[in-house]
């Protein structure tokens, strides 16, 4: 007898022994979310696909002229499509990219299996790097400065589109955002 | 404070707890202001300055 | 004074509940506000889905960012949290035979949500506060944008102390005995829940306002962001709360039955209370400097026992619906009970579908979407709304709709008009909610971004092309969308029929009725058992295998996906 919205018919219902179905149930349940908590844990270790958490604080200023530097150090060529600046800095070394409203700069050039020390930031609003079609996806901001160490495993020509609404107008905006990463063999 | 039935007093201490509205408003205000809240700004304060 | 006191409260002849008579206006506005805003927020959210449709492409940019902000802020927030306040007022005081305490305060709630709302549509409709729902700092919309949205909150938060009160009432003036309903410690559940999500959003949307009011300097964007979350994603476990608590009453109100056990259900509710709302960690999880022990702590809710508690719910419900049947002769077979349950009463499927669809859509994906590394692939792009409307359209809208075919007869004291759409309804929409959300996670997974005007990238020099079979989803994927808004207006010509045409029920018609109690019927029977192999729900058994089947190989399949891409570390 009893509803779920009357007041329990039992009045110590706690001590009510659980039936069968539920008690398996839980057991299976409760046996998966360790496993899963677990596995989240071990993949920082077995697996090659985490974030570091590298960050510190910055501003637009000293943040821009890193980027600044990059260019004037390793600038290859003018990018066939666009014209901007294309940048290829030597492998292990820090690569600088920077999302404004509307794009990531400058065009970044790797070599496939090297690894470099990816920074992102932002120069005005907070955008989303997202490496497509990889669909790889971070978070970049204003005077924050997020490092992860990346390691290209194929070649050919990569986008990065914005993952996170920057605002627009109907010329431009959030939806034009784009760069590019070139990976050469 | 007496409780309408004197077998109250037996009452498993998780009905209590589960009863209590009061305690289930505590908690669901500390829990997630002290694991998620405090601790998760305190990460963002310590992000050290850049080089 | 003896008449005054006795019309305060009238005896229901449909549910037989005694209701006060000033509760039941409240609920009533409530509710009907909530639906008015639902075809608001439908509406605007139409006009996302035909531009989202790659040759469709019906809003100019700027239009659709505009658009998209108005149907988060009116679909996601205002709908829901008016119809919760409906249904708070009807747990606290027509399931208790009670008053609601401060009928007043009840009447600010309700207006300061009104006028705050207004005020946050007006701002969103003048153009210049396309911020979405989000508003991330330092994108900055107008002063009137927040201070709405602060009106609104405030009013919620009215709303639940008018609750808690009102169950104070109830324990003082003993309109029951024990411990409260299992349906109404739900509401309790929703209730704490809420109120930590509204001080977080004070907390952040205040100084937000003096900011756009040039009083503050600045605001960090990444402090923002968390504690923006911690309002933003807790609004959506009240949401969960809420429809898994109609789902218990529905299961009571339908088929006579009770809790399997009132300890397992009341324990999930309490894992809610201490965990779930650590899972606002799921927005930043792609951020910068936070460290992965606060964010697997967080995202996985402590140990994952917020999930353990949904899967609690998910198996305990049907499981109730289960036994009682059995109980009332229907114990043959795995399935009998749940092919022999009432398919054409809206709330019945109503209830039965949301169910579903939130633990198959919105619960798998969401489990798998918050592992910290999985994240990475799928953070901000069209996976999201994918994932969210299975949550908050296939569950929480669905059951909403549910357990307001039953709230016409018994609130509103009108028959259902219109009972032949009403009997489809249920299955037009999720049908529809289930086609859109499933399109939309595979477009997500394969980069479609989220929040974009146009994804062809037209006429930008390093435009980049998504698959085909992305923008091949995309487009029947809005299809289901727009399928989903005809459910959703099918849904408003029902109530809207019903509340203003119906015919009336009155006040000292004949009692409707009443849904046998599973266990006085098994009584008669003289039988001491249902089910087999010592399962007393062995069909619902069966059912939960196969989410958690589905739950365990979906979430492999994402590690062997993320395998494939970059490293990073």
């Amino acid at each position: 007898m009893g509803t779920s919205y009357t007041p329990p018919t039992n009045p110590d219902w706690w001590r009510e022994p659980i039936e069968r179905t539920e008690l398996l149930w839980i057991v299976i349940s409760f046996a998966w979310c360790l496993f899963m908590f677990g596995w989240m844990i071990a993949w920082h270790w077995i697996g090659n696909q985490n974030m570091n958490n590298e960050a510190y604080k910055t501003t637009v200023e000293v943040y821009t002229k890193k980027v600044d530097d990059q260019l004037a150090k390793y600038t290859v060529r003018k990018d066939e499509a666009s014209g901007d600046d294309v940048v290829a800095p030597p492998p292990g070394s820090d690569v600088y990219l920077l999302g404004m409203q509307w794009q990531w700069r400058p065009i970044l050039e790797l070599k496939k299996g090297q690894t470099y020390r990816l920074h992102l930031s932002s120069k005005d609003v907070v955008h989303g790097f997202s490496l497509q079609p990889e669909n790889i996806n971070f978070q970049a901001y204003p005077g924050y400065e997020q490092v992860i160490n990346i390691t290209p495993n194929k070649s050919g020509t990569f986008s990065i589109a914005c993952g996170e609404y920057c605002g627009g107008v109907d010329a431009m905006g959030h939806h034009t955002m784009l760069g590019r990463i070139y990976v050469k063999e | 404070m007496s409780e309408p039935t004197t077998s109250s007093e037996k009452r498993h201490v998780m009905q209590l707890v589960l009863d209590d509205n009061m305690l289930m408003l505590f908690l669901a205000i500390t829990v997630p202001t002290v694991f998620y809240t405090l601790w998760g700004i305190m990460e963002v304060i310590t992000i050290p300055m850049a080089k | 004074m003896a008449t005054t006191t006795m019309s305060e409260f009238r005896v229901d002849p449909v549910s037989g509940l005694k209701i006060n008579r000033t509760a039941n206006t409240l609920v009533k506005v409530n509710a009907f506000a909530a639906i008015v805003f639902l075809l608001v927020g439908g509406l605007f959210g139409i006009g996302v889905a035909l531009t989202r449709m790659p040759g469709v492409q019906l809003l100019k940019p700027e239009l659709f960012y505009m658009f998209l902000t108005a149907h988060g802020i009116v679909a996601l927030m205002v709908w829901i949290i008016f119809f919760e306040m409906a249904v708070l007022y009807f747990l606290g005081a027509h399931l208790l035979g009670n008053r609601l305490a401060t009928p007043r305060l009840a009447w600010t709630q309700f207006w300061l949500m009104i006028i705050g709302a207004a005020i946050t549509a007006v701002a969103i409709l003048q153009g210049n506060s396309s911020v979405m729902m989000t508003s991330y700092v330092p994108l900055q919309a107008a002063p009137h944008f927040y201070l709405g949205l602060i009106l609104f909150a405030v009013g919620a938060l009215i709303g639940c102390f008018v609750f808690l009160g009102t169950l104070v009432v109830a324990k003082e003036e003993k309109t029951y005995t024990g411990s409260l309903p299992l349906v109404v410690f739900g509401g309790v559940t929703a209730t704490v829940i809420a109120i930590f999500t509204i001080a977080s959003g004070a907390l952040i949307l205040i100084p937000t306002f003096l900011w756009s009011l040039g009083l503050i300097s600045q605001i960090d964007p990444m402090m923002y962001r968390v504690i923006w979350w911690a309002f933003g994603h807790s609004s959506q476990q009240i949401n969960v709360v809420t429809h898994i608590s109609i789902w218990y009453l529905i299961a009571s109100l339908v088929f006579g039955a009770k809790p399997m056990s009132e300890k397992v259900s009341r324990g999930a509710f309490l894992l809610y209370i201490l965990f779930l709302q650590l899972g606002s960690v799921h927005h930043l999880l792609a951020d910068p400097g936070l460290s992965s022990a606060w964010k697997i702590f967080n995202t996985s809710y402590m140990l994952y026992l917020a999930v353990l508690a949904s899967m609690i719910h998910g198996l305990t419900v049907p499981g109730s619906i289960e036994v009682a049947q059995r109980k009332k002769g229907l114990d043959t077979g795995l399935f009998t009970w749940l092919r022999k349950a009432p398919w054409g009463n809206p709330v019945f499927s109503g209830m039965f579908m949301s169910l579903i669809g939130f633990g198959f859509i919105g619960g798998i994906t969401g489990v798998v979407m918050s592992v910290e590394q999985i994240n990475m692939i799928i953070h901000n792009t069209m996976y999201l709304p994918g994932h969210f409307h299975g949550t908050v359209v296939s569950g929480t809208t669905m059951a909403f709709m549910a357990v307001t075919y039953y709230l016409i007869p018994v609130v509103f004291q009108r028959k259902i008009a219109l009972g032949a759409i009403a009997k489809l309804q249920p299955y037009v929409f999720s049908i529809g909610g289930a086609i859109f959300a499933i399109s939309l996670m595979g477009a997500g997974t394969l980069g479609v971004q989220r929040r974009h005007a146009d994804i062809s990238f037209a006429g930008q020099p390093l435009a980049y092309e998504y698959p085909e079979i992305a923008k091949g989803l995309m487009s029947f994927g809005e299809i289901g969308g727009i399928v989903m808004a005809l459910g959703a207006t099918m849904f408003i010509i029902v109530v809207l029929a019903s509340i203003f045409t119906g015919e009336r029920i009155a006040e000292d018609a004949k009692p409707w009725p009443k849904v046998e109690d599973a266990d006085v019927v098994f009584e008669k029977t003289g039988k001491k058992h249902v089910g087999t192999g010592g399962f007393e729900a062995p069909g619902t058994f069966v059912l939960a295998m196969v989410l958690f089947v589905t739950l365990v190989l979906y979430y492999f399949i994402n590690f062997k996906y993320l395998s494939s891409v970059w490293s990073m570390s």
